[in-house]
Protein backbone atom coordinates (compact mmCIF):
# COMPACT_ATOMS: atom_id res chain seq x y z
CA UNK A 1 0.00 0.00 0.00
CA UNK A 2 1.27 3.68 -0.85
CA UNK A 3 0.96 5.92 2.21
CA UNK A 4 1.30 10.02 1.94
CA UNK A 5 2.52 11.57 5.02
CA UNK A 6 2.27 15.09 6.04
CA UNK A 7 4.25 16.47 9.15
CA UNK A 8 3.81 19.89 9.80
CA UNK A 9 5.16 22.34 13.21
CA UNK A 10 2.32 22.67 15.96
CA UNK A 11 0.26 25.77 16.04
CA UNK A 12 2.29 27.82 18.28
CA UNK A 13 5.65 26.57 17.57
CA UNK A 14 6.98 29.37 15.86
CA UNK A 15 7.66 28.89 11.57
CA UNK A 16 10.56 31.04 10.90
CA UNK A 17 10.66 29.52 7.32
CA UNK A 18 6.81 29.93 6.95
CA UNK A 19 7.56 33.54 8.09
CA UNK A 20 10.11 33.83 5.50
CA UNK A 21 8.33 32.87 2.45
CA UNK A 22 4.98 34.68 3.55
CA UNK A 23 6.98 38.25 3.36
CA UNK A 24 8.67 37.18 0.47
CA UNK A 25 4.96 36.56 -1.35
CA UNK A 26 3.76 39.80 -0.06
CA UNK A 27 6.81 41.30 -1.56
CA UNK A 28 6.33 40.14 -4.87
CA UNK A 29 2.56 40.99 -4.92
CA UNK A 30 0.47 39.01 -2.79
CA UNK A 31 -0.50 40.23 -0.05
CA UNK A 32 -3.75 38.19 0.83
CA UNK A 33 -1.75 34.98 1.83
CA UNK A 34 -1.48 34.37 5.66
CA UNK A 35 -0.13 32.06 8.40
CA UNK A 36 2.40 30.21 5.95
CA UNK A 37 3.51 27.02 7.28
CA UNK A 38 6.15 24.52 5.80
CA UNK A 39 6.67 21.02 6.84
CA UNK A 40 7.55 18.09 5.35
CA UNK A 41 6.04 15.15 2.97
CA UNK A 42 6.87 11.63 2.73
CA UNK A 43 5.96 8.52 0.71
CA UNK A 44 6.51 5.33 1.20
CA UNK A 45 4.99 1.75 0.05
CA UNK A 46 4.16 -0.34 2.96
CA UNK A 47 3.11 -4.03 2.83
CA UNK A 48 0.51 -5.11 5.07
CA UNK A 49 -2.31 -7.69 5.10
CA UNK A 50 -5.07 -4.91 5.87
CA UNK A 51 -5.62 -0.97 5.89
CA UNK A 52 -6.23 -0.92 9.46
CA UNK A 53 -3.01 -2.91 9.78
CA UNK A 54 -1.14 -0.59 7.75
CA UNK A 55 -3.01 2.30 9.86
CA UNK A 56 -1.65 0.72 13.24
CA UNK A 57 2.11 0.60 11.50
CA UNK A 58 2.20 3.48 9.96
CA UNK A 59 1.22 5.29 13.09
CA UNK A 60 3.95 3.92 15.34
CA UNK A 61 6.46 4.87 12.67
CA UNK A 62 5.21 8.43 12.74
CA UNK A 63 5.07 8.75 16.77
CA UNK A 64 8.73 6.95 17.39
CA UNK A 65 10.56 8.74 13.97
CA UNK A 66 8.81 10.21 11.27
CA UNK A 67 7.81 12.94 13.70
CA UNK A 68 8.35 14.64 16.87
CA UNK A 69 5.15 15.13 18.77
CA UNK A 70 6.39 17.99 21.08
CA UNK A 71 7.01 20.22 18.26
CA UNK A 72 5.16 18.70 15.12
CA UNK A 73 1.74 17.07 13.88
CA UNK A 74 1.08 14.74 11.27
CA UNK A 75 -1.37 12.91 9.46
CA UNK A 76 -1.37 10.64 6.78
CA UNK A 77 -3.37 8.72 3.72
CA UNK A 78 -3.07 5.38 2.71
CA UNK A 79 -4.09 4.21 -0.83
CA UNK A 80 -4.18 0.54 -2.19
CA UNK A 81 -2.28 0.79 -5.21
CA UNK A 82 1.51 0.80 -5.36
CA UNK B 1 36.80 10.06 36.97
CA UNK B 2 36.33 7.95 33.70
CA UNK B 3 34.35 9.58 30.47
CA UNK B 4 33.20 8.34 27.47
CA UNK B 5 32.70 10.55 23.98
CA UNK B 6 30.28 8.61 21.61
CA UNK B 7 30.77 8.81 18.00
CA UNK B 8 28.00 9.05 15.88
CA UNK B 9 28.60 8.91 12.18
CA UNK B 10 28.41 12.38 11.42
CA UNK B 11 29.58 13.84 15.19
CA UNK B 12 32.32 16.36 14.30
CA UNK B 13 32.95 17.43 17.55
CA UNK B 14 34.31 14.07 19.15
CA UNK B 15 38.33 14.79 18.89
CA UNK B 16 37.79 18.26 20.59
CA UNK B 17 35.89 16.88 23.38
CA UNK B 18 38.22 14.15 23.79
CA UNK B 19 41.44 16.64 23.81
CA UNK B 20 39.70 19.19 26.08
CA UNK B 21 39.22 16.35 28.49
CA UNK B 22 42.51 14.70 28.06
CA UNK B 23 44.86 17.53 27.89
CA UNK B 24 43.54 20.73 29.30
CA UNK B 25 41.15 18.72 32.33
CA UNK B 26 43.80 15.64 32.60
CA UNK B 27 40.87 13.21 32.85
CA UNK B 28 40.58 9.73 31.28
CA UNK B 29 38.44 9.69 28.23
CA UNK B 30 37.77 6.57 25.96
CA UNK B 31 35.66 6.86 21.98
CA UNK B 32 32.62 4.85 22.17
CA UNK B 33 31.34 3.72 19.07
CA UNK B 34 27.38 4.52 18.15
CA UNK B 35 27.00 1.09 17.21
CA UNK B 36 28.40 -0.81 20.03
CA UNK B 37 27.05 -1.49 23.13
CA UNK B 38 27.46 0.51 26.09
CA UNK B 39 29.89 -1.36 28.57
CA UNK B 40 32.46 -0.96 31.12
CA UNK B 41 32.16 1.85 33.99
CA UNK B 42 31.63 5.32 33.05
CA UNK B 43 30.96 8.30 35.53
CA UNK B 44 30.19 10.45 32.37
CA UNK B 45 29.21 9.86 28.92
CA UNK B 46 29.32 13.06 26.45
CA UNK B 47 27.01 12.60 23.27
CA UNK B 48 29.52 15.55 21.61
CA UNK B 49 28.66 18.07 19.31
CA UNK B 50 28.12 17.94 15.23
CA UNK B 51 25.70 16.31 12.50
CA UNK B 52 24.22 13.03 12.95
CA UNK B 53 22.99 11.04 10.33
CA UNK B 54 23.25 14.68 8.21
CA UNK B 55 20.86 16.07 10.23
CA UNK B 56 18.24 14.14 8.12
CA UNK B 57 14.58 14.47 9.44
CA UNK B 58 15.45 16.02 11.88
CA UNK B 59 18.71 16.59 13.87
CA UNK B 60 19.66 13.77 16.40
CA UNK B 61 16.08 11.50 15.21
CA UNK B 62 17.81 9.07 14.01
CA UNK B 63 20.98 9.15 16.54
CA UNK B 64 18.52 8.14 18.90
CA UNK B 65 17.91 5.05 17.59
CA UNK B 66 21.94 3.81 17.62
CA UNK B 67 22.33 0.90 19.81
CA UNK B 68 24.11 2.52 22.21
CA UNK B 69 21.58 5.03 22.97
CA UNK B 70 20.01 2.37 25.08
CA UNK B 71 22.99 1.61 27.08
CA UNK B 72 22.71 5.61 27.67
CA UNK B 73 19.42 5.59 28.30
CA UNK B 74 19.61 3.09 31.15
CA UNK B 75 23.14 4.40 32.44
CA UNK B 76 21.23 8.04 32.48
CA UNK B 77 17.87 6.47 34.61
CA UNK B 78 20.58 4.54 36.91
CA UNK B 79 21.84 7.97 38.44
CA UNK B 80 24.81 8.34 35.56
CA UNK B 81 26.08 11.44 34.62
CA UNK B 82 25.16 12.41 31.00
CA UNK B 83 25.94 15.64 29.11
CA UNK B 84 24.82 16.52 25.58
CA UNK B 85 26.69 19.38 23.43
CA UNK B 86 24.76 21.19 20.76
CA UNK B 87 23.75 17.91 18.46
CA UNK B 88 24.32 15.97 21.65
CA UNK B 89 21.37 17.88 23.42
CA UNK B 90 19.18 17.60 20.22
CA UNK B 91 19.80 13.96 20.50
CA UNK B 92 18.96 14.51 24.40
CA UNK B 93 15.83 15.77 24.07
CA UNK B 94 14.84 13.35 20.79
CA UNK B 95 15.57 10.16 23.19
CA UNK B 96 13.28 12.18 26.10
CA UNK B 97 15.94 12.12 28.46
CA UNK B 98 15.13 16.18 28.47
CA UNK B 99 12.03 17.51 28.13
CA UNK B 100 11.45 19.91 24.74
CA UNK B 101 12.93 20.34 21.51
CA UNK B 102 15.53 22.44 19.77
CA UNK B 103 14.67 23.49 16.08
CA UNK B 104 15.53 25.71 13.47
CA UNK B 105 17.02 29.07 14.73
CA UNK B 106 14.47 32.35 14.35
CA UNK B 107 16.64 33.87 12.02
CA UNK B 108 17.68 31.16 9.86
CA UNK B 109 21.15 31.42 9.90
CA UNK B 110 23.60 29.01 10.94
CA UNK B 111 25.07 31.09 13.94
CA UNK B 112 28.84 30.80 14.94
CA UNK B 113 30.06 33.35 17.21
CA UNK B 114 30.81 33.85 21.24
CA UNK B 115 28.32 34.13 23.19
CA UNK B 116 27.85 35.22 27.56
CA UNK B 117 26.10 32.68 29.36
CA UNK B 118 24.43 33.39 33.04
CA UNK B 119 24.97 30.35 35.01
CA UNK B 120 21.05 29.75 36.79
CA UNK B 121 21.39 27.15 39.15
CA UNK B 122 24.58 25.81 40.74
CA UNK B 123 23.09 22.83 42.63
CA UNK B 124 23.86 20.30 39.91
CA UNK B 125 26.89 18.41 39.27
CA UNK B 126 27.54 20.08 36.23
CA UNK B 127 27.22 23.60 37.38
CA UNK B 128 28.51 23.06 40.77
CA UNK B 129 32.54 24.26 40.89
CA UNK B 130 30.24 27.86 38.95
CA UNK B 131 28.74 30.49 41.39
CA UNK B 132 25.01 31.72 40.87
CA UNK B 133 24.46 34.38 38.43
CA UNK B 134 28.97 33.96 36.91
CA UNK B 135 29.19 34.30 33.49
CA UNK B 136 30.94 32.26 31.31
CA UNK B 137 31.91 32.89 28.02
CA UNK B 138 32.07 29.92 25.42
CA UNK B 139 31.33 29.87 21.17
CA UNK B 140 27.64 28.90 19.67
CA UNK B 141 27.81 27.10 16.56
CA UNK B 142 24.52 25.64 14.75
CA UNK B 143 21.69 26.44 12.67
CA UNK B 144 18.96 24.57 14.79
CA UNK B 145 19.46 25.69 18.39
CA UNK B 146 15.83 27.13 19.20
CA UNK B 147 14.64 25.85 22.21
CA UNK B 148 10.78 25.42 22.14
CA UNK B 149 8.53 23.66 24.96
CA UNK B 150 5.02 23.84 25.67
CA UNK B 151 3.86 26.53 28.38
CA UNK B 152 3.14 23.42 31.00
CA UNK B 153 6.72 21.87 30.18
CA UNK B 154 8.28 25.50 30.35
CA UNK B 155 5.86 25.59 33.74
CA UNK B 156 7.90 22.73 35.26
CA UNK B 157 11.25 23.42 34.11
CA UNK B 158 10.77 26.80 36.45
CA UNK B 159 9.29 25.14 39.52
CA UNK B 160 12.46 22.04 39.70
CA UNK B 161 14.73 24.76 39.21
CA UNK B 162 15.87 23.02 35.73
CA UNK B 163 17.29 25.89 33.20
CA UNK B 164 20.89 25.72 34.48
CA UNK B 165 21.98 28.59 31.16
CA UNK B 166 20.44 31.24 29.32
CA UNK B 167 22.01 33.88 26.67
CA UNK B 168 23.17 36.94 28.18
CA UNK B 169 24.72 40.46 27.33
CA UNK B 170 28.00 41.15 28.74
CA UNK B 171 26.52 42.86 31.63
CA UNK B 172 24.34 39.35 32.43
CA UNK B 173 21.14 40.86 31.23
CA UNK B 174 19.20 37.92 29.23
CA UNK B 175 18.02 40.81 26.14
CA UNK B 176 17.02 39.66 23.03
CA UNK B 177 19.56 41.11 21.42
CA UNK B 178 21.68 38.51 23.60
CA UNK B 179 19.96 35.42 22.14
CA UNK B 180 21.47 34.32 18.88
CA UNK B 181 18.87 31.71 18.28
CA UNK B 182 15.34 32.82 19.58
CA UNK B 183 15.27 30.38 22.46
CA UNK B 184 12.33 30.70 24.50
CA UNK B 185 13.49 32.75 27.44
CA UNK B 186 16.74 32.87 26.43
CA UNK B 187 17.38 29.12 27.49
CA UNK B 188 20.88 27.56 26.45
CA UNK B 189 21.74 24.74 28.55
CA UNK B 190 18.99 22.29 30.86
CA UNK B 191 19.16 19.44 32.90
CA UNK B 192 16.58 16.39 33.60
CA UNK B 193 14.40 16.44 37.15
CA UNK B 194 17.32 14.29 38.82
CA UNK B 195 19.56 16.65 37.24
CA UNK B 196 21.97 13.85 36.10
CA UNK B 197 21.52 14.50 32.27
CA UNK B 198 22.43 18.37 31.21
CA UNK B 199 22.13 19.92 27.64
CA UNK B 200 23.39 22.87 26.11
CA UNK B 201 23.92 24.42 22.81
CA UNK B 202 27.50 26.27 23.13
CA UNK B 203 30.43 24.15 23.27
CA UNK B 204 32.74 24.31 26.58
CA UNK B 205 35.33 22.08 24.71
CA UNK B 206 36.24 24.74 22.65
CA UNK B 207 36.71 27.19 25.52
CA UNK B 208 39.16 25.04 28.00
CA UNK B 209 42.86 27.13 27.52
CA UNK B 210 43.39 30.75 27.03
CA UNK B 211 44.71 29.97 23.34
CA UNK B 212 40.85 29.61 22.18
CA UNK B 213 39.78 32.84 23.68
CA UNK B 214 38.14 31.10 26.72
CA UNK B 215 38.82 28.55 29.80
CA UNK B 216 34.97 28.87 30.50
CA UNK B 217 34.13 25.92 29.24
CA UNK B 218 36.74 23.87 31.61
CA UNK B 219 34.44 25.17 34.45
CA UNK B 220 31.67 22.97 32.95
CA UNK B 221 33.64 19.85 33.29
CA UNK B 222 35.99 20.38 36.52
CA UNK B 223 32.03 20.76 38.04
CA UNK B 224 31.76 17.50 37.01
CA UNK B 225 34.88 15.94 38.12
CA UNK B 226 34.33 17.81 41.28
CA UNK B 227 31.25 16.04 41.72
CA UNK B 228 32.32 12.58 40.96
CA UNK B 229 34.82 12.50 43.56
CA UNK B 230 33.03 13.83 46.20
CA UNK B 231 30.31 11.14 45.35
CA UNK B 232 33.32 8.78 45.33
CA UNK B 233 34.66 10.33 48.92
CA UNK B 234 31.04 9.62 50.60
CA UNK B 235 30.55 6.76 49.39
CA UNK B 236 34.21 5.64 51.06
Amino acid sequence: MRVKIFVLLKNGVLDPQGNAIERSLHSIGYEEVHDVRVGKYLELDVDAPSRAAAELRVREMCDKLLANTVIEDYRFEISPES
Amino acid sequence: MRWGVIIFPGSCDDQDVFDSLKIDLRQKVKFLWHKDELAGNYDCIVLPGGFSYGDYLRCGAMARFSPIMQGVVKFARSGGLVLGICNGFQILCESGLLPGALVRNTGLQFVCQQVHLRVEETDTPFTGAVKKGQLLKMPVKHGDGCYYADPQTLERLHRNRQILLRYVDPKGRATTAANPNGSLENIAGLCNEKRNVFGLMPHPEVACSRLLGSEDGAKIFSSIAAARTDRAKSHG
